[in-house]
């Protein structure tokens, strides 16, 4: 990660040096492979000793003071701030762009130590694409649109593949895709592989996350294969969910798929990024992801480039904790600006 | 962090490098409630803290600096007379209390354990060494629920175990790898049961222990019921030796339950013992390897593997060996070694320098068998006694290091090719204590893991400890089990123990006739009987003693009667080769050894007459009470034949997704010193309940009337029971005894005999550590039907394996 952010003589500035693109990275990005059925075949998880590692995990590690200060920053720049509501509008999204230049008080950021702060972007539906993109132009924020029938992933394939040339040619930068979960639960690796492969096609220079929507795939063993079928499909990126399941991101589907992309970087060189999305709400919880990050594929996964949380409540109380780390008092949420 | 003015440049620093910092916890009031002791502690006696007499104090040491916390008092002979006199005065009371005051007072305790779960845990790790995340995680909450668990038993006890007393007073030595769990191990079923103790804690942690006394102080305990002394290993020893202490329950190396095999033998003191182990970690190539690895670390890196079951012998198939050891390197390169009380650490401290140099000695010598060495890039801090997480590949079953137990973080592996040949590898190990299957495969699991010789074995998980799951050991890693309902039977002795209450015991009928003269003519003198030879049964064939020699058979009128085989080594020798090879019988189904035994039952009864006059003959009984021996013989067959298929094992209610099963098996190739008395029932008694349960025997029937028994046999040979499952030998019972108990391949070996020879049957015993059961030279009452067939055969007839099956898909 060190290699991607500038250090500026007053501190810190971590932004993307080209939106959405891949940055200064010895590591290209994740061009696919052709569709292995027996590597799948050969996949084992087992859900109890998945369960123990991830409960013994975040017990394993404490960060405390100025480290979970810093960990608490760095989990700002990895957000993907997000809104996807069906009362989303313009001005709204202008408001949430404006909160993801400036997520952390600038008073704080000083007292902190660093010069700039932004999250990694700003994700919204097609329809916002524009409003966003407006919004950001001063920024390098880049912009996600959700696509390809989000969340349901119900609509007709051509359907889909146009709401992505759609998002692209409206300047998005990255592209969260779903899959149809139906593939997974039916072993239809091939459809699986022939979709995602197809989206990405679609996405071209974009960036493109794969939502796996774990929470609709019913087993930790169909979470490790849709995970590999979308690497060899070419995604940049595996999401765990839409967060519109009824169960979203969980730390054991989290551990399943980080050691998918750990299998996956082994077996092909290839590295592909992980986006945990839904239900992270605490800055506990945020510290919990990092952990289970830092532990299982490393430190330098803990940026953008490799690392996103899909969010909306997270930014503010880490705003909270992060003006009690400055102050020494406990916050309140009025004194953080809304998006 | 709340008024201290953070510094600015480390936050964007640390922004960049996104390192772990030190993250201590406190031990400000571990250190405040130390210095209320002045820095010194007392002895418990008698519910007061006692000054030892001797004035000695020594220092305990914490691990991580190498700097004194406190001075513990050094205990000697006057202070453990005490502790033992206050621990006796207090049983009758603490046994009268009945099961639900006692309850009361152990749910206090866990209440009370977990009022101070926090300090406990720092005290813990301050003195032991452990990482606080173990102490506070681990180790406390497993104290609390033992507590509670126990809690339950003792207001069961009264209906669960009504046949059943407590021993009296418990002498209890633990290590110092698990001081505060240890301590709960040993006290929370001792007291339900109705015992009190007296405790030494290891000399190297004995401050938890102390400062669950001064819980038991606060709740009230009744002075006495819990003592402890703390010192060196003569402390132990003058508890193990202690001529008023019941029962010992020890917990700590093979080398030290061996001397304490051979120092209690023939005292009549209870024991159990929970020795080393070298248990093995057996990876399928269908394992989940990413979880496999995190199994490891539980295994072998949780408490510096400072554990007596730790996962210390990786045995990888073939196929995935490669894979499995790249991934185990990786992950020890994360392993983090460091301060016990940072919350953000794996392992901390080795508890002493001598372990410390015991450890790298062995590392040492396994480099020198050419083992491959692979340690993480990393160092281990300098101030204090810390040793880096270890890896040998390339090791052959040969080596050190794969046959002794390291006590550390040092993990050795093997691969092997097939089931098979991993239950080989496994059992290869005079340990037995735990083992650890990982498969995806049920069907692999379930047959894999009845095969292993351990007391637990844990499927596609490791290191799970529960109060409801009996814990304890196979072969040399010692016998009787902690926890659970199978935990109780050490702490609790038949209530009928050598009491008659049918007013037949045999032995007094018959020691009375022995010295009397008969003048009655022997009717059948006239004519010569056809010779009949009465020989060894061994493998199910009628076979001559090696020796060639006889051995004379009188009756009591000091009649030559007959003559059988004076058995001798070879003897046993051949008779254990030929019991261990009936494999069979321990693997066909109950109902099918219910169906022999039936039969046994019912060929007996076509030759009731005979054998009732064949021990009129022999015993001078009475012909009532000759018949009424016969007659109940029948009914023993019947009883244990109906409970062939009915010592069901158990599902143990642990906290946590899986199934505990408790199964049952047998103990394997038993030897058992029959009866003098009643030598058909008393033959049936002891050989019947250890044969239906899968056993196969060597019985060494009763010296005086071994004709009852080597007639027996031909009811055995035509009853369909499988060669081998029943060995008759006859001879001198005691020289034959002792052959069986030092024998390295019988599991297990029962007397009922003579004083002497019940010592010396439990001194031998120690040589494999096997599990005895001896009279002391106590009459039984073989007609009464607790002390004949009650529960306590079935337990010594039975291994109880835990076997852990977490599930989840």
């Amino acid at each position: 990660m060190a290699k991607t952010s500038k250090i500026h003589a007053k501190g810190v500035r971590l932004v993307h040096p080209e939106r959405g693109r891949e940055p200064d990275d010895k590591r290209q990005r994740n061009a696919g492979i052709p569709l292995e059925l027996d590597w799948l075949k050969q996949v084992q998880v087992n859900r109890s000793a998945v369960e123990r590692r991830t409960a013994t995990l975040i017990r394993r590690r404490s960060v405390k003071k100025q480290w979970q200060a810093a960990w608490l920053l760095r989990a700002v720049s990895c957000i993907d701030l997000t809104t996807l509501a069906g009362d989303d509008t313009p001005g709204y999204v202008q408001r949430l762009c404006a909160k993801a230049i400036q997520p952390v008080r600038r008073d704080l950021l000083q007292a902190l130590g660093l010069s700039q702060l932004q999250v990694a972007a700003v994700c919204v539906y097609h329809r916002l694409v524009a409003a966003a993109l407006e919004a950001l132009k001063e920024s390098a924020i880049p912009v996600a649109a959700v696509s390809t029938g989000f969340p349901a992933a119900q609509s007709p394939l051509a359907q889909r593949l146009e709401e992505i040339h759609a998002s692209v040619a409206a300047g998005a930068h990255e592209i969260d895709i779903v899959i149809t979960r139906a593939h997974v639960l039916r072993g239809n690796w091939q459809a699986l592989y022939d979709e995602v492969t197809a989206f990405r096609q679609a996405c071209g220079v974009a960036h493109m996350k794969t939502i796996l929507a774990t929470g609709d795939l019913a087993t930790l063993r169909n979470v490790m294969r849709a995970s590999l079928v979308c690497m060899m499909a070419g995604a940049d990126f595996i999401k765990t969910s839409t967060g519109k399941e009824s169960v979203n991101a969980t730390l054991p589907v989290g551990l399943v798929m980080v050691r998918a992309i750990r299998e996956y970087e082994e077996r092909t060189g290839f590295t592909v990024g992980f986006k945990a999305a839904g239900g992270i709400r605490t800055a506990r919880q945020a510290m919990d992801w990092l952990l289970l990050i830092k532990e299982e594929l490393g430190s330098s996964w803990l940026c953008p480039e490799r690392f996103r949380f899909g969010a909306s409540s997270l930014l503010g109380d880490i705003e909270r904790q992060l003006e009690y780390y400055v102050t020494g008092r406990y916050s309140a949420d009025f004194h953080h600006p809304i998006g | 962090m709340k008024s201290k003015k953070p510094t600015p440049i480390n936050v964007a620093k640390i922004f960049t490098s996104m390192e772990y910092g030190p993250a201590p916890e406190s031990s400000e009031q571990a250190l405040a409630w130390l210095a209320q002791f002045g820095g010194r502690f007392s002895l418990f006696i008698d519910g007061k803290w006692c000054k030892p007499k001797s004035g000695r104090y020594f220092e305990s040491i914490n691990p991580a600096n190498a700097k004194p916390l406190v001075d513990i008092a050094q205990a000697d002979k006057r202070d453990v007379n005490a502790a033992v006199r206050a621990a006796q005065r207090a049983q009758p009371e603490w046994w009268k209390l009945g099961g639900h005051a006692r309850a009361r007072y152990l749910y206090a305790l866990a209440r009370q354990i977990q009022k101070h779960q926090r300090l406990f845990a720092v005290l813990e790790s301050l003195d032991n060494g452990k990482p606080i995340r173990e102490s506070r995680d681990i180790d406390l909450p497993l104290v609390a629920r033992h507590f509670y668990h126990h809690a339950g038993w003792a207001q069961l006890m009264a209906s669960e175990f009504k046949d059943y007393k407590p021993v009296g007073v418990v002498g209890q030595v633990i290590p110092w790898n698990f001081p505060l769990l240890m301590l709960a191990w040993k006290i929370a079923p001792a007291l339900a049961m109705g015992n009190t103790v007296v405790l030494k804690p290891a000399e190297f942690t004995s401050i938890t222990a102390l400062a669950f006394a001064q819980l038991c102080q606060e709740i009230h305990l009744p002075p006495g019921v819990v003592n402890i002394v703390t010192g060196d290993g003569t402390v132990g020893e003058l508890i193990v030796k202690h001529p008023d202490i019941n029962k010992i329950a020890f917990t700590g190396s093979t080398e030290v339950g061996r001397i304490i095999r051979q120092e209690t033998a023939g005292s009549g003191k209870k024991l159990s013992l929970e020795l080393g182990g070298k248990s093995p970690f057996v990876v399928f190539e269908d394992a989940d390897l990413d979880s496999v690895v995190e199994g490891l670390v539980d295994a072998i890196w949780f408490n510096q593997g400072q554990v007596c079951c730790a996962g210390s012998r990786l045995l990888v198939q073939e196929s995935v060996a490669d894979r499995l050891i790249a991934k185990v390197k990786k992950r020890m390169e994360r392993l983090r070694v460091g301060d016990p009380l940072d919350k953000g650490i794996d392992m901390g401290a080795i508890i002493a320098p001598v372990q410390l140099q015991k450890i790298e000695a062995l590392v040492e010598q396994g480099r020198q068998e050419g083992a491959k060495v692979w340690q993480p890039s990393w160092a281990c801090p300098k101030e204090g006694y810390f040793y880096p997480p270890t890896l040998f590949t390339d090791v052959a079953p040969a080596t050190t290091i794969a046959q002794v137990e390291i006590f550390g973080p040092v993990l050795v592996s093997m691969s092997f090719r097939t089931p098979a040949e991993a239950v080989r590898l496994a059992n290869n190990s005079r340990y037995g204590l735990a083992a650890s299957v990982w498969t995806e495969n049920i069907n692999l699991a379930l047959d894999i893991a009845p095969q292993i010789k351990a007391g637990t074995v844990w499927i596609n998980s490791t290191n799970l400890f529960d109060a409801a799951s009996g814990f304890g050991g196979y072969r040399e890693s010692g016998f009787g089990r902690e926890g659970g309902r199978e935990g109780l039977w050490e702490y609790v002795k038949p209530k009928t123990n050598g009491k008659s209450t049918t007013g037949l015991s045999g032995d007094k009928q018959t020691s009375k006739r022995r010295n009397s003269k008969s003048t009655q003519l022997d009717e059948s003198a006239q004519l010569p009987q056809i010779d009949r030879t009465a020989k060894l049964f061994i493998g199910g064939r009628q076979v001559r003693p090696d020796s060639g020699y006889s051995r004379r058979i009188y009756d009591n009128n000091g009649k030559l009667v007959d003559l059988v085989g004076e058995g001798n080594r070879k003897d046993i020798r051949n008779a254990v080769e030929a019991a261990h090879k009936a494999t069979g019988w321990a693997s066909t189904t109950a109902h099918q050894r219910a169906q022999v035994i039936y039969y046994i039952a019912e060929n007996l009864s076509r030759r009731q007459q005979e054998f009732s006059t064949r021990i009129q003959q022999l015993t001078n009984s009475s012909k009532k009470v000759a018949t009424r021996e016969v007659e109940l013989s029948i009914q023993r067959l019947y009883h244990w034949a109906a409970w062939a298929d009915k010592h069901d094992g158990r599902v143990h209610a642990t906290p946590l997704r899986n199934v505990t099963l408790a199964m049952h098996e047998p103990v394997g190739v038993i030897g058992i010193a029959c009866p003098e008395p009643l030598p058909l029932l008393g033959f049936v008694s002891t050989v019947m309940p250890a044969v239906v349960f899968g056993n196969r025997v060597v019985a060494i029937p009763s010296p005086t009337y071994p004709l009852v028994a080597t007639d027996f046999y031909q009811v055995l040979e035509t009853s369909d029971l499988a060669d081998g499952a029943i060995n008759i030998i006859t001879g001198e019972r005691d020289k034959l005894s002792e052959v069986l108990a030092l024998h390295d391949d019988v599991e297990a070996m029962w007397y009922f005999g003579s004083q002497d020879g019940s010592a010396l049957i439990e001194r031998c015993a120690a040589g494999n550590m096997k599990r005895s059961w001896v009279d002391y030279g106590e009459t039984r009452d073989w007609f009464d039907s607790i002390q004949g067939e009650g529960s306590e055969f079935r337990y010594h007839a039975t291994e109880v394996k835990n076997i852990w099956i977490p599930y989840g898909e």
